[in-house]
């Protein structure tokens, strides 16, 4: 909207009023402002742009544009603060962290490549896809190595699915400690992806009888290894591209895992070897990580589902409410085991609450976008989102959470996360007693 | 490896010293018998791996001991090693610095406000320190020390935390036997599940209170390399 302001303040320079003024009015406002204006000026009518800017009007209120066929397009310089970001105090190696999709600024439910979030455990390796192979050994009759172009000679499918770390949320376990949805939630991305069954790669191999799990292995820093149980080989699939083009490099270039519906670390990036046998490894990245401690001190191992959840993007600390009137409540809701069935959203704190409408498609396993539309007069608000997926889960409030799992746990947070809209309109994530 | 891949490796390498003709009457006669088309074409995906190649790649120790490779080490010379490559991160004594972990302390915590997780205090199994350490340490470089090094590191450490005596060789015989004090610190699913409930009118007993509040600006926030004001 930056050639209208300008455009504006020509005119209000012409005229001896400020910029500042104009803005101060708002966008009605200044619609007004501008009618009065050209009236003032001794137009008899706005010329034949009908009041926009265009190429003939004096001086040019078109900015010069970029020449065309720009190799890789990337956003729009006004955009640049719509970035992925990292927190100074969590993760802080170089190799080993980790950084935020910022869900506040995105629409529908597809997350862009260069914003899904990223959680690595010891760098981004550079691969080349010419020398990449898939190996594949263990309780196998074929043990059997695969180029990339031998994978993508079985049949590929694409599926739209969300990612989310199993650490999404968990800074909030305690107490709210971060202010903004991009911290809160921002460990969660969606994507279309492309690739091949798993099953369809195990089944050139030939899978021998006892096999029960797979270690799947990634070619970082640390050959990051995670046990698969047999259930999950099903829904399986190993992606080489998201949302149309080849998995970026953060994203496991060439090949990563990918289980829908799973704790992101158990898709294995950059995924280079898969080994079957017939017991689960017990890795350090399933027992000392990744597994759910708890009050009593025993951890919980293999909890790979994410569960139920839900969090409102607007209004949200980043997007706070700028005027009275009519809002649109606009948000995101996941689970791991299906569709999502219905949203909930209450205004006071958990008190009464109202069904919002969801946006079409909603895909198993995938983000679903809902919105509900409300008239705000500038009173004190407790805003809260509640998820209901096909299976019949509702995301549950902290307090029904603690009564099954722990604040120690670190991962799974799926609680109902509460935005305080104060009658300023600024939104601040607080937590409910 | 198995009859028929063998077999069509020796098919292509009669093909091969046939003369052109006899091919082109061959590929004729190909083209008229019934093929089964799925299985021709799935056996060309893929390129066989020899027992030499998996013994390269396969670098995994399970619970039991299962992939451990051959080798020993002591703690004396885990010691030495611990010195060269482990110390720098984290610490002389593996007290950890900064925000690399601890490898030792923490016993008695786990059920406390504030559990603290290391190899003695936490770890189920000790051919899992050997296997993290090969595979992951130092940070960010796989499976750069031997074996005979990993070894005598996870016998150091399993030293440093009372678990083994001074003169303990690691060794995939030894590693298995190694008690470890969570073994049975961790549980198999399934697990409980935490629900909520459908309420939609006058849900809370009780008017909400807010509990808590995030400060209105999160500390520390980086866009790349640039902390944000």
């Amino acid at each position: 909207m930056k050639w209208r302001g300008q455009h504006d303040d020509k005119h209000a320079a012409a005229n001896g009023l400020s910029r500042r003024w104009l803005l101060r009015l708002g966008l009605p406002g200044m619609a007004a402002a501008m009618t009065s204006l050209l009236g003032r000026a001794g137009r008899a009518a706005p010329d034949a742009s009908g009041g926009f800017p265009s190429i003939s009007a004096a001086g040019g209120a078109f900015r010069p544009g970029r020449p065309a066929g720009v190799p890789y397009g990337a956003p729009s310089p006004h955009e640049s603060g719509v970035v992925r970001r990292w927190l100074k105090w969590m993760l802080p190696s170089r190799l080993s962290n980790a950084s935020f999709t910022p869900l506040a600024a995105l629409e529908g439910i597809i997350t862009p490549n260069g914003l899904h979030f990223e959680r690595h455990h010891a760098g981004v390796p550079d691969i080349d896809p010419a020398t990449f192979r898939l190996r594949v050994h263990g309780l196998v009759d074929r043990p059997l190595a695969f180029s990339l172009e031998d994978l993508k000679r079985l049949p590929r499918i694409s599926r739209t699915h969300f990612l989310e770390c199993a650490g999404n949320g968990a800074v909030s376990w305690r107490r709210p400690q971060v202010n903004a949805v991009q911290f809160t939630h921002g460990l969660l991305s969606c994507c279309e992806w492309t690739g091949v069954r798993l099953q369809d790669v195990l089944a050139l191999c030939g899978v021998r009888e006892g096999a029960a799990w797979l270690l799947a292995e990634g070619a970082d820093g640390v050959a990051y290894a995670r046990s698969v149980p047999r259930e999950m080989w099903d829904e399986a699939l190993l992606v080489f591209a998201q949302n149309g083009e080849a998995l970026r490099p953060e994203q496991g270039y060439p090949l990563r895992l990918l289980i829908p519906g799973t704790e992101g670390a158990l898709n294995v990036k950059w995924l280079h070897r898969l080994e079957l046998g017939d017991a689960p490894w017990l890795t350090r990245e399933e027992t000392a990580r990744y597994a759910d401690l708890q009050d009593d001190g025993r951890a919980r191992l293999f909890t790979l589902v994410q569960e139920v959840n839900s969090v409102i993007t607007t209004p949200s600390p980043e997007n706070g409410l700028r005027r009275h009137g009519q809002q649109q409540i606009s948000g995101i809701a996941w689970s791991g085991h299906g569709r999502i069935r219905a949203v909930d959203v209450s205004l006071d704190g958990g008190v009464n609450w109202r069904p919002a409408r969801l946006e079409e498609p909603v895909l198993p396993r995938c983000l679903t976008r809902f919105r509900l539309p409300f008239a705000w007069r500038g009173e004190e608000l407790l805003l809260q989102s509640r998820a209901v997926d096909e299976a019949g889960n509702v995301q549950p409030t902290y307090e029904e959470n603690l009564k099954v799992k722990s604040a120690r746990q670190v991962y799974h947070n799926n609680s109902i996360t509460t935005w305080r809209v104060m009658p300023t309109g600024e939104v601040r994530h607080v937590r409910l007693a | 490896m198995c009859a028929w891949r063998e077999k069509l490796r020796h098919a292509r390498a009669a093909l091969a010293a046939f003369s052109r003709p006899a091919v082109a009457a061959l590929v004729a006669l190909m083209a008229m018998a019934p093929v089964h088309a799925d299985d021709w074409l799935k056996d060309d995906i893929g390129k066989p791996l020899t027992a030499a190649e998996i013994a390269i790649i396969d670098r995994d120790a399970r619970p039991d001991g299962a992939g451990l490779p051959p080798g020993s080490g002591t703690v004396a010379a885990g010691e030495e090693a611990y010195l060269e490559h482990c110390a720098a991160c984290h610490g002389e004594f593996g007290e950890g610095l900064g925000w690399v972990p601890a490898l030792l302390g923490g016993e008695g915590t786990l059920a406390t406000e504030t559990p603290r997780k290391s190899i003695g205090s936490f770890w189920p199994h000790a051919p899992g320190v050997f296997d993290h350490v090969w595979r992951a340490m130092p940070e960010g470089h796989a499976f750069s020390l031997a074996p005979k090094q990993v070894y005598a590191l996870t016998a150091f450490l399993l030293h440093i935390n009372g678990l083994v005596a001074d003169d303990f060789v690691a060794s995939a015989q030894s590693l298995p036997r190694v008690r470890m004090p969570n073994r049975d610190g961790f549980v198999m699913p399934p697990h409980p599940r935490a629900q909520g409930m459908r309420c939609m009118t006058k849900c809370r007993n009780k008017p909400p209170r807010i509990a808590a509040q995030a400060p209105r600006k999160t500390p520390g926030v980086m866009a790349g390399e640039r902390e944000e004001p």
